[in-house]
């Protein structure tokens, strides 16, 4: 390495697990500034590099056992606004947090945010996420217009759309595996509040979900449901769907138009570090928190007034959450499936509602038309996210069943999320692996990135040899 | 690469036809399981074994076709051991599991009249292990994961003089087994060191059994579920934990005494 490489922090020995802290490995994190990303690259041992954003990813996309693991420095990159154009310039280790302190007392709002603020602009591109609204905004990579991305060979590249946009794509859902983002231009929302018009439903089972998503989806720009999947019977699939759209400044009460724009997210707990090995969640405790959400609702509330944390990011209001779930962590498990796979998804419902699975943090979400990424997880289709804690020992013979029903219906499982399917699963899933994969080796010959998943799941060819 | 259930694509058994080793691979395979590599000194024999295992596997209509590899590996020939691991690695890419299973029994009265033989039998259990678990050990902790399992014996617990020459070698394999694993700390490789009591196999055939003998199916369900649970010890049966306590601190003149064979 140069001399003059500054490193921020140097490389360390780093056990490293995704947000399920299932299945750690031990590799090399080295915290670099984007202009000095790409001297650690070039110097990269055999077992090559990724890029970690702040690993919020629930398996291993970010983590490279044995290799490299390559982290922004967020304190670099800047970001700038273009209010004329709606646009902002951002460097891919800031976080939508960050994002969100600048950006939304200017008014705008990231064009799609997930569950958690803690994402970074590099992670959002890399697993093209999706938000509330994908049923009319589609997922991030839509609203990207253009990033540099450090390749393999240490070059830095400027892609978009127009330029070339085979790599483009294959880099918006590509898991870090093409390169490393270094910043982009996002296209933002304008808004002229902070607050979100919050419809409320509580709904009695799936088949009614399903009809009032998708006969009211279309009129709001957000829409989600909790499903409750350990509800049976005539319950089965029982739901809250929440309809929302940002506020318009009339819609505010005098006290909060007074500062329309005002954004405070704060964390207001976080769970201690040692939590009992088993967890807390269990069948009574996540029963009785899907008694208790359900029944809490009302019965159809409209127009209330939410802030965006609370209705983007409940869970950040408390620190490390994943820790309830004990020593051995969780799994969260998301498939789609097409529409007129109703018939599947209903079975998929049965099936977990009636495995004895403890599971609560379960959300059911409607996906409008697919981008041209290979490798974006989300298409035309119903999509549910269901979470489990992993020393639940049936587990293993749940997933492979729905796995198989998944895919038979033509679904597929969201990479940045998976952590238990194969390489046969997302091959099927996956129709267009092989076009992903040709723009892939073309951009990374010797196999210089590497990841867990990119080798539990065949993504990428192993590092050739001469670079060891 | 294990995934977050613990399921295991790629598993390594040297001493590919033990057995116990057997056992396990059986045990560990899952639809997430892309290879397995019976590592013997009788390649004929690992064929044979290979396609038992094939077909254990393949009952499984939705299990992905598991390949099972059967390469030469003698335990005694340690020159050997780096090429073989090497070659292992370089077509399976990266070893989740790898099983230490060969050893030999032996019987006492042969070794107490040719101290040769003890010699060789001694060689494998000790010094071929100690060989190739280095071996693998280097690759796992450059690997930054993966778990080798390695197959001692309550022979070594305590030494008892009707097989002590074999009872040695396990407890000095168990003790570098133990500190191998203590060496990697920190590496994201680890070392499951298995106690076995008396377990029918062929390498007991025609001996009487122990108290709380058992078999080979139950030895890899302890050494499945101690690698779910990230055990650094297991024994099998669970309870000669603590027969072992007792017999451990039992004074010499009493334990000599013991009618253990
Ligand atoms: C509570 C919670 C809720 C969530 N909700 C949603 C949701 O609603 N919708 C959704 O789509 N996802 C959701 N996710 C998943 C999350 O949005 C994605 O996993 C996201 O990629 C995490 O970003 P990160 O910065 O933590 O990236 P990491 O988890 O660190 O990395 C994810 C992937 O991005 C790659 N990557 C990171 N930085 C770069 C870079 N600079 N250049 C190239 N590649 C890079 C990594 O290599 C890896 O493959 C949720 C996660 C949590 C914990
Ligand atoms: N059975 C028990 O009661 C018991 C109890 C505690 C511990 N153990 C240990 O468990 C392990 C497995 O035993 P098992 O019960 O499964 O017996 P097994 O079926 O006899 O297996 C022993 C294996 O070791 C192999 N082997 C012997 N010498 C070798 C060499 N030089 N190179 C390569 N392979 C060699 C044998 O191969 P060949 O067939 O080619 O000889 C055989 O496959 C052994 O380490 C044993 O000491 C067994």
């Amino acid at each position: 390495m140069s001399d003059t490489l500054r490193i921020v922090r140097p490389s360390l020995t780093t056990r490293l697990t995704g947000w399920g802290r299932t299945a750690p490995v031990v590799g090399d994190v080295v915290e670099v500034t984007a202009a000095d990303a790409s001297a650690v690259v070039v110097d990269a041992p055999g077992r090559g590099v990724i890029a970690r954003g702040l690993g919020r990813s629930y398996g291993d996309a970010a983590q490279n056992a044995g290799g490299q693991v390559l982290r922004l420095c967020d304190a670099t990159g800047g970001m700038v606004l273009d209010a004329q154009a709606g646009t902002v310039t951002v460097g891919a280790g800031i976080d939508i947090d960050r994002l969100l302190r600048v950006i939304v007392p200017a008014g705008f709002f990231v064009p799609v945010t997930p569950g958690t603020r803690f994402v970074t602009i590099g992670g959002a591109i890399a697993s093209d996420i999706h938000g509330k609204n994908h049923h009319v905004d589609g997922s991030f990579g839509r609203h990207v217009r253009r990033m540099s991305l450090l390749l393999a060979d240490g070059s830095v590249v400027e892609i978009s759309p127009d330029s070339d946009a085979e790599l483009f794509w294959a880099t918006v859902g590509g898991m870090g595996l093409t390169g490393v983002i270094l910043d982009a231009t996002i296209a933002l929302l304008p808004i002229e509040t902070s607050r979100l018009a919050v419809e409320t439903r509580r709904v009695a089972d799936l088949d009614t979900l399903l009809t009032l998503m998708s006969e009211g989806d279309h009129l709001y720009r957000y829409s989600v449901a909790w499903i409750d999947l350990m509800a049976t019977g005539a319950s089965l699939g029982r739901s809250v769907l929440t309809w929302g759209d940002h506020a318009r400044l009339d819609q505010l009460d005098d006290r909060t138009a007074a500062d329309p724009l005002a954004f405070g997210a704060r964390q207001l707990v976080a769970v201690p570090p040692l939590v009992p090995t088993p967890g807390v969640v269990n069948r009574l405790t996540a029963g009785v928190f899907n008694e208790f959400w359900y029944w809490s609702t009302p019965r159809h509330r409209v127009d209330e007034i939410q802030t965006i944390p609370a209705y983007f990011h409940p869970l950040d209001a408390v620190g490390s959450w994943n820790r309830l779930y004990g020593r051995r962590g969780f799994v969260q498990y998301q498939f789609m499936v097409p529409f007129g796979a109703e018939g599947t998804l209903r079975t998929v419902v049965e099936r977990i509602a009636t495995s004895g699975a403890s599971t609560s943090l379960n959300v059911l979400k409607r996906f409008g038309a697919a981008n041209p990424a290979p490798l974006s997880f989300p298409r035309a289709g119903w999509t549910l996210t269901l979470d489990l804690p992993a020393s639940w020992r049936p587990m293993a013979d749940l997933m492979h069943e729905l796995d198989r029903l998944v895919l038979g219906a033509g679904g597929r499982h969201y990479l940045s999320k998976d952590a238990v399917t194969t390489p046969d699963s997302i091959r099927r899933g996956y129709p267009r692996l092989p076009e992903w994969q040709a723009v892939q080796r073309r951009v990374d010959p010797n196999g210089r990135w590497q990841s867990d998943l990119g080798r539990r799941l065949e993504l990428v060819d192993p590092p050739r040899s001469e670079q060891t | 690469m294990q995934n977050a259930l613990g399921e295991i694509q790629t598993i390594a058994v040297f001493g590919g036809t033990s057995e116990i080793g057997l056992a396990i691979a059986r045990r560990l395979i899952t639809p997430s399981t892309r290879t397995v590599v019976l590592a013997c000194r009788d390649v004929d024999a690992g064929a044979r074994a290979a396609a038992d295992l094939g077909r254990d596997a393949g009952t499984d209509p939705v299990m992905e076709a598991v390949t099972i590899e059967v390469v030469a590996f003698d335990a005694a020939d340690t020159d050997s051991h780096l090429q073989v691991v090497a070659e292992i690695a370089d077509t399976v890419g990266d070893l989740d599991v790898v099983v230490l299973a060969f050893g030999v029994l032996g019987d006492q009265a042969e070794f107490d009249a040719d101290p040769a033989a003890a010699v060789g039998a001694v060689h494998v259990n000790y010094t071929g292990a100690v060989s190739v678990g280095l071996v693998v050990a280097d690759v796992l902790r450059r690997q930054g994961h993966g778990r080798l399992v390695v197959l001692s014996s309550v022979a070594g617990e305590r030494v008892r003089k009707a097989n002590f020459v074999y009872g040695s070698s396990k407890a000095g394999l168990d003790g570098f087994a133990q500190g191998l694993g203590d060496s990697l700390e920190g590496s994201g490789a680890s070392v499951l060191v298995v106690r076995p009591g008396f377990v029918h196999s062929r390498m007991t055939e025609g001996l009487a059994a122990a108290p709380f003998a058992t078999d080979p199916d139950s030895v890899a369900e302890v050494v499945a579920r101690g690698l779910r649970q990230g055990r650094r010890t297991v024994w099998a049966p669970g309870v000669l934990r603590y027969v072992f306590m007792v017999l451990r601190h039992l004074p010499g003149a009493v334990y000599r005494r013991l009618p253990l064979g």
